[in-house]
């Protein structure tokens, strides 16, 4: 289990993050959407300990936590099998078993035994990210953090990823907390949508009926609309009275 | 050439590369070890900022004279002035190369709980090595001048001291001839000794410079 609790943020005199109250528990997965700078990755952030909240409390009950950025954050000077098991390295496994562990990890994320040997540098972006999730998922993590992961990579090699964390998840109980600014991907993935607006108010919350398996394309789409024509959700993205303000001024 | 043949060359050559080398090799380790720690923590790295400034705007043959009045004649003062000249160098390259880490890759890091050792040796240092070499090859060359100029002055014994008597014979060809002997020397050991150092400590680089 992983609880917000009445978490506040700033950054100087902006505040990033209100009073935002959540919990996340084993098996689910929850999407986090709203603007740029809503405070989605200071949560995030938060969450995986790497930030201490300006006020209230985070719990983290999870046994292992892994992240995952929007950038591969690999290191360019270990080739891709260190890399992915450089996670299992910061645990103290030891060389030849953590280099097993990756490999094994590699094979279901589609990395040949050539990619392997390859420095960052030589891989393409889609393999970057693949690394950085084989790195996140090598350590067996029970929550995983995912920050924006898929966004910058085409449309099919992002269904592909997608699908693969979908099935690990299935296969383990494996809890996610997903930020993205694709309502689709958020939908497709997710049982809870988070919608933050700036300043990071939690400003609606709503839950996907259904298995993400079972979800059709149809139900996806119409789920998005559903979700757009909340007003609390067209604020947050500023998206009520932008079109009209303008045609009236003009 | 009809140095060598004599027998006269070798020994001030190995001197003078014992003075330059064992000043070199003390900086480069002293001075990257302690940027890297000074590199930690921005207050320290921004202290010292001041203090590098002068160390390295001082002339070396302003140390050279301090030298001397400390040590007296002998190999002390070129050792001495040697690794006074060139560590500030190393130490700037390592504070700015520890500036200079990407805060993501720490986060990252972090993320997975990495310990301090190994975000050391896993992070810090294969970020430091591409801000070291350069650094490194123009100190080793420092190395060399300073050690030269100080044999100069101070010492009857090395290439420098070779220097001064064919200066007051106005030997020219002599002196050509151990111009030539330096020159050697700095040569072979950046391509016989760092060179391949840093093919060692740096595979990825080689990766993209043979691939590109």
């Amino acid at each position: 289990m992983l609880s917000w609790n009445k978490i506040s943020h700033h950054f100087g005199y902006t505040q990033v993050l209100e009073d935002l109250t959540h919990s996340i528990s084993a098996g689910s997965c929850s999407a986090i959407v709203g603007p740029s700078g809503c405070g989605k990755s200071t949560l995030l952030s938060i969450a995986g300990g790497l930030l201490q909240p300006g006020s209230g409390t985070i719990e983290n009950s999870f046994e292992r936590t892994a992240m995952v950025f929007q950038e591969d954050r690999t290191l360019p000077w270990l080739n891709a099998l260190d890399n992915i098991a450089f996670g299992l390295k910061a645990q103290g496994v030891a060389k030849k078993t953590r280099r097993e562990q990756g490999a094994k990890i590699a094979q279901t994320l589609k990395l040949t035994a050539d990619d392997l040997q390859k420095y960052p540098h030589q891989l393409s972006g889609g393999m970057r990210q693949r690394v950085a999730l084989g790195r996140a998922l090598a350590i067996e993590p029970n929550l995983l953090l995912l920050d924006e992961p898929f966004s910058a990579l085409d449309i099919g090699l992002k269904q592909e990823l997608q699908s693969y964390v979908l099935e690990k998840m299935s296969q383990t109980n494996l809890a996610v907390v997903f930020i993205t600014h694709d309502l689709l991907e958020a939908i497709r993935m997710c049982d809870s949508i988070l919608v933050l607006c700036a300043g990071g108010k939690l400003v609606y919350q709503c839950e996907i009926p259904e298995t993400p398996s079972s979800r059709s394309e149809r139900f996806i789409y119409h789920q998005v609309a559903s979700l757009l024509e909340q007003p609390a959700v067209r604020a947050a993205f500023d998206l009520s009275n932008a079109p009209s303000r303008e045609i009236l001024s003009a | 050439m009809r140095m060598i043949d004599e027998g006269r060359g070798w020994p001030p050559m190995l001197l003078t590369s014992w003075r330059a080398l064992s000043g070199f090799v003390f900086a480069a380790l002293v001075g990257s070890a302690l940027g890297l720690l000074a590199g930690l923590s921005m207050t320290l790295a921004k202290t010292m900022r001041p203090v590098i400034t002068i160390l390295l705007g001082v002339p070396p043959i302003a140390w050279i004279v301090l030298a001397l009045i400390w040590f007296g004649m002998g190999g002390a003062t070129a050792i001495f002035t040697v690794i006074v000249t060139t560590l500030p160098m190393t130490f700037a390259a390592a504070i700015e190369g520890m500036r200079t880490v990407d805060r993501r890759q720490l986060d990252m890091a972090d993320s997975f709980g990495a310990g301090f050792y190994l975000k050391i040796t896993n992070l810090y240092i294969p970020h430091l090595l591409s801000y070291l070499f350069p650094a490194w090859i123009t100190a080793l060359g420092m190395a060399w001048k300073v050690a030269v100029m100080a044999e100069l002055l101070s010492t009857n014994e090395g290439i420098g001291a070779s220097l001064a008597l064919a200066r007051v014979n106005l030997d020219t060809d002599e002196a050509m001839a151990w111009v030539m002997a330096v020159i050697l020397l700095l040569l072979s050991v950046e391509y016989l000794f760092l060179e391949p150092l840093k093919r060692k400590l740096e595979p990825w680089r080689n990766d993209a410079s043979a691939k590109r």
